[in-house]
């Protein structure tokens, strides 16, 4: 359940980046989660359902954008859809792959009230 | 909000120095603020502030010349075993230090206590895994000599640890023979982000179907430059491997 930390990471942004601003209220929050980032969706939504009671993300609309995995074949640079760590590259069948997309982890935007 | 390193975690886990008086460290977090409709782009990374304080530890390290090793597996893989031993079969060799993260209990630091060396628990409570802010703390209790080679033993878990760096060197997993040769496609993250993989209780093999080169086959797709050192805690099979492993990463001090 790391996930609880992740949710309690944008918690905390969140809750800054209101604060600097002076808001009362987030109406909405959109974030980015890689498809390669570690996070197992649907305990992240419990985290989150437990988590935002009594703060101010607890009305907010949540958009997670869930970014497609990427990778680079270090051995023929093809570019391929990656879903999994240990999946070879479809084009050789090597496994020194860089990950281009998928770990994302962020904070996009606010909306604020 | 703490006051040391001016961070602002939600982490609430305390810390006790082994041996010494004990100190709790806690810290619970609170903020309100009050006050019509706009669009804030943040673009923060979450992991941020955990990476923020994992470099900070990483250039302590660095500026005292300090060896930190992150061990992570499943519970029981032989994380405090392997300290054991290492602490006992290589006493004097370097000043050694552990820091020991677990839910509850201070038993594994115990354990490490006996060994004559100086030990640190965290507790995470509810918390699955170690964070930077911790090891920070535990430091400042700690206080490293110079050229030293500190291990980390983190909780217990194969998933969570993963994704926070501590400012480790280098991250040392853990697996036994006893838990399947396919557990690095089932838990690719801590295999891939891992420079070692030690596999232990290798006095088994003859009572377990597990092998050895499908383990490491398996290993390798997730990430092909990991490096493997076969070990019995037990009865002390492969350690070597595992010092002369240890005593090449300790980084030479420069004489001037
Ligand atoms: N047969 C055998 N048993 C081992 C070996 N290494 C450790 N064990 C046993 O495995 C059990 C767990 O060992 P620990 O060293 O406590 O494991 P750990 O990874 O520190 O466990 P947690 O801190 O709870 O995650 C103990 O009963 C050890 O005696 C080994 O090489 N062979
Ligand atoms: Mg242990
Ligand atoms: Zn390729």
């Amino acid at each position: 359940m790391h996930e609880l930390s992740i949710v309690m990471s944008i918690l905390d942004i969140a809750e800054k980046e209101s604060a600097k601003n002076k808001a009362v209220q987030i109406d909405e929050i959109e974030l980015e989660i890689g498809e390669l980032s570690g996070v197992d969706m649907p305990a992240f939504d419990f985290a989150w359902q437990q988590a935002v009671k009594a703060t101010r993300l607890e009305a907010a609309v949540k958009t997670v954008n869930h970014i497609p995995g990427e990778g680079l074949c270090m051995n023929c640079e093809a570019v391929f859809p990656m879903h999994q760590l240990y999946k070879p590259c479809p084009v050789c069948g090597d496994h020194f792959i860089t990950i281009l997309k998928g770990k994302e982890l962020r904070v996009k935007s606010l909306v604020i009230n | 909000m703490c006051a040391t390193c001016g961070c602002d975690t939600n982490a609430s886990s305390s810390i006790q120095h082994i041996g010494e008086h004990d100190h709790l460290h806690d810290h619970a977090h609170n903020h309100s603020h009050s006050h019509g409709k706009t669009i804030v782009a943040v673009e923060k990374d979450i992991l941020q502030e955990n990476n923020l304080l994992a470099q900070r530890n990483r250039g302590y390290f660095d500026a005292k010349n300090i060896l930190a090793l992150n061990l992570v597996s499943s519970p029981g893989s032989g994380k405090t075993s392997l300290l054991e031993r290492t602490l006992t079969d290589m006493k004097g060799e370097f000043p050694f230090y552990v820091i020991e993260g677990d839910q509850q209990t201070t038993r594994d630091a115990d354990r490490i206590y006996a060994t004559g060396t100086k030990v640190a628990q965290i507790n995470t409570g509810k918390g699955c895994h170690l964070d930077a802010h911790m090891i920070l703390h535990a430091l400042q209790g700690m206080k490293p000599v110079e050229n030293a080679v500190l291990f980390i033993e983190n909780v217990g878990n194969l998933v969570c640890p993963a994704m926070f760096d501590l400012g480790e060197k280098e991250r040392v997993v853990i697996i036994s023979v006893t838990e399947g040769d396919d557990k690095p496609i089932k838990y690719p993250d801590m295999f891939h982000t891992s420079t070692l993989c030690i596999i232990n209780k290798v006095d088994l093999l003859p009572y377990v179907p597990f092998s050895l080169d499908k383990v490491k086959e398996y290993a390798r797709q997730v990430n092909p430059a990991l490096e493997f050192i076969e070990v019995s805690c037990t009865s002390g099979e492969g350690l070597s491997g595992w010092y002369q492993w240890l005593k090449a990463k300790v980084p030479v001090t420069e004489t001037v």
